[in-house]
């Protein structure tokens, strides 16, 4: 705490004054920036950088042991690509997945984002209070009131032979109900940034451009989106990415009659003890991640979204 | 021409608002649902429901085992938000606050946890302890939920200091402070409220946490951990109980937390 040194405080109003002694002398040490930076990058090294090497290390290890550091084989990779390993379908029901995820939610959450920012004015608050607080109870606990939902005899099914009709449709453990799943748990992850998104779009220019004698339509497609389109982006990478490494929605709701990828990782940590070869899958399904969010983030301005404008 | 205009604005205003509730209202269904089975007299779960009580309730807060979780529970959580705060606060002034190179890819690094999938993060730390040797527990719980928390908790603090002017700061040194005095006077004042929704969200995110403490919790449980491990063996009518007791407390968490920073933030003279 006592690090703030004044002498080296460098705030954005004074950036420009010339540094006295005390810059010239403090120069080689740490700025004040990069050492407020030093607790989150020592966690983040230890906690997430590190955990990523071991797993790359374990990928390299001899099959079904646990010699990590000291074998070195690219014989879990070699099963992993290998034609008649079926791991491949389960990748692509996550891709699957996840895809119809960010496009459905994009159709979703757009409207809401557009009412928080313009319709709602002094109830927007509250409305978000109402979208934020689901993800504050355990997705398990929410995603197991759905089961109770649609079970047979559930509420559904109860209520609607209640009323004499002939009960509700069996949805439960179907791929479709996890893809339902999967929107329900990720809702907020898209509307949040979409709506930080469309917050950056100046209402004066929508304003002008509709005195101007543009039409709904082209305002949508011509100012709206491509200003909004940080956000935007931010949120379908973001639902894209957390629903390719869900598990919760095809266990509990799926009753596991699609296994997706993670599953198949965990699978291999847990019931086949085979520790290389989940590391090897986990490090494929970390760089196709890695890749698609550090060339999405390469193209974005994080103070701008964020508020410094 | 005008008036068919403001119209047809008005019918798209209730057309949004409609949608809004009915995606409010399937997003709190399954919790409702929840709820109603906690209240089933009956062991098995049946609707419309015939007879109902608090027996389940009862049982579930009588249950020794269940407080053991819940305690375990509120002990990561409180550890994981006092870390947290400390540590995200400065995260958030590097983030915002000062101009200093290597800010832009400490940005981007920031983020990568929260862009994560939890389930693969919390299977990556497991192997990453086993690697070191460090026996699996409710610490290691709460060091994982670090790692994801952490970054989210250094986010909402940002926003809000974004909204901070750094001359405040300089004023103060001008009138002689030492730094200390100026952090604790100038700086975190200016910063509460969003220091404060960081704290509220790092509790409830910790409390609510599953997938990393499915896997790196040991043999400690947490309430998530130990309602799915009941979710899969067998259906208990304890497990909608305990799932609806914790999402009451996150709500009274949530809203005396709300009530707290209102109160704070009317009280400060503008």
């Amino acid at each position: 705490m006592a690090d703030l040194a004044h002498t080296e405080t460098q705030p954005r109003a004074l950036a420009h004054a010339p540094e006295g002694m005390d810059g010239v002398r403090h120069a080689r040490r740490l700025s004040v920036g990069a050492r407020c930076a030093l607790p989150v990058a020592v966690l983040l090294g230890l906690g997430f950088l590190a955990p990523l090497v071991a797993i790359l290390a374990y990928s390299f290890a001899t099959p079904r042991s646990f010699d990590v550091f000291r074998s070195f084989t690219l014989a879990n990779f070699a099963t992993l690509f290998d034609p008649s390993n079926t791991v491949w379908v389960s990748f692509v029901w996550s891709c699957g997945f996840a895809l119809f995820t960010v496009a459905l939610l994009a159709v979703i959450a757009y409207p809401i984002a557009y009412g928080l920012n313009m319709v709602f004015g002094r109830y927007a608050g509250f409305v978000s209070v109402l979208f934020v607080f689901p993800l504050f109870v355990s997705e398990n606990v929410r995603l197991y009131g759905w089961v109770l939902f649609f079970i047979k005899n559930g509420v559904l099914d109860g209520t609607l032979k209640w009323l004499g009709l002939p009960g509700g449709p069996e949805v439960l453990y179907t791929p479709g109900i996890t893809l339902f799943g999967m929107l329900y748990t990720y809702l907020p992850f898209m509307l949040f940034p979409m709506t930080l998104g469309l917050a950056l779009v100046p209402r004066d220019l929508v304003d002008a451009a509709r005195d101007l004698g543009a039409g709904r339509l082209f305002i949508w497609r011509e100012i709206e989106l491509p200003l909004a389109m940080p956000g935007i982006l931010i949120g379908m990478l973001l639902t894209f990415v957390l629903a390719i490494g869900a598990t919760a929605e095809a266990k509990i709701l799926g009753g596991q009659s699609v296994i997706v990828i993670s599953h198949d990782i965990e699978i291999a940590f847990t019931y086949s003890q085979n520790w290389p070869l989940g590391s090897a899958l986990a490090v494929v399904v970390t760089a196709f991640i890695g890749v698609l969010i550090l060339y999405v983030l390469s193209r974005l301005d994080l103070d701008r979204m964020l508020g410094r404008r | 021409m005008a008036t068919s205009l403001i119209r047809k604005q008005k019918r798209t205003n209730a057309l949004i608002w409609g949608w809004t509730a009915f995606v409010l209202v399937i997003v709190y269904l399954p919790i409702l649902c929840g709820a109603l089975a906690s209240f089933n007299k009956s062991r098995y779960f049946g609707f419309p429901i015939k007879t109902f009580s608090t027996d389940w309730w009862d049982k579930t807060l009588a249950s020794f085992e269940i407080g053991m979780i819940v305690k375990t529970s509120i002990l990561i959580a409180l550890v994981v938000t006092v870390l947290s705060v400390v540590i995200a606060t400065f995260g958030a002034l590097a983030f915002a606050r000062y101009d200093w190179t290597g800010r832009r890819l400490y940005q981007k690094l920031i983020i990568l946890p929260i862009f994560f999938p939890q389930p693969v993060l919390g299977l990556a730390l497991l192997l990453g302890f086993n690697a070191v040797g460090i026996q699996t527990s409710w610490m290691t719980a709460a060091f994982a939920h670090l790692v994801w928390i952490v970054p989210v908790v250094t986010l909402v603090i940002a926003i809000q200091v974004y909204g901070f002017d750094p001359a405040l700061e300089e004023a103060a040194y001008d009138l002689g402070c030492s730094r200390i005095q100026v952090f604790r006077e100038v700086t975190l004042p200016l910063l509460w409220p969003g220091i404060w929704s960081g704290m509220l969200f790092a509790f409830l995110l910790s409390w609510s946490n599953f997938p990393l403490s499915l896997y790196t919790a040991g043999a400690d449980s947490t309430i998530p951990k130990w309602l799915y491990a009941k979710m899969v063996a067998g259906y208990t009518p304890m497990v909608p109980a305990l799932g609806t007791m914790a999402t009451l407390g996150a709500a009274v968490l949530l809203l005396g937390g709300g009530l707290v920073g209102l109160l704070a933030r009317r009280r400060r003279p503008a």
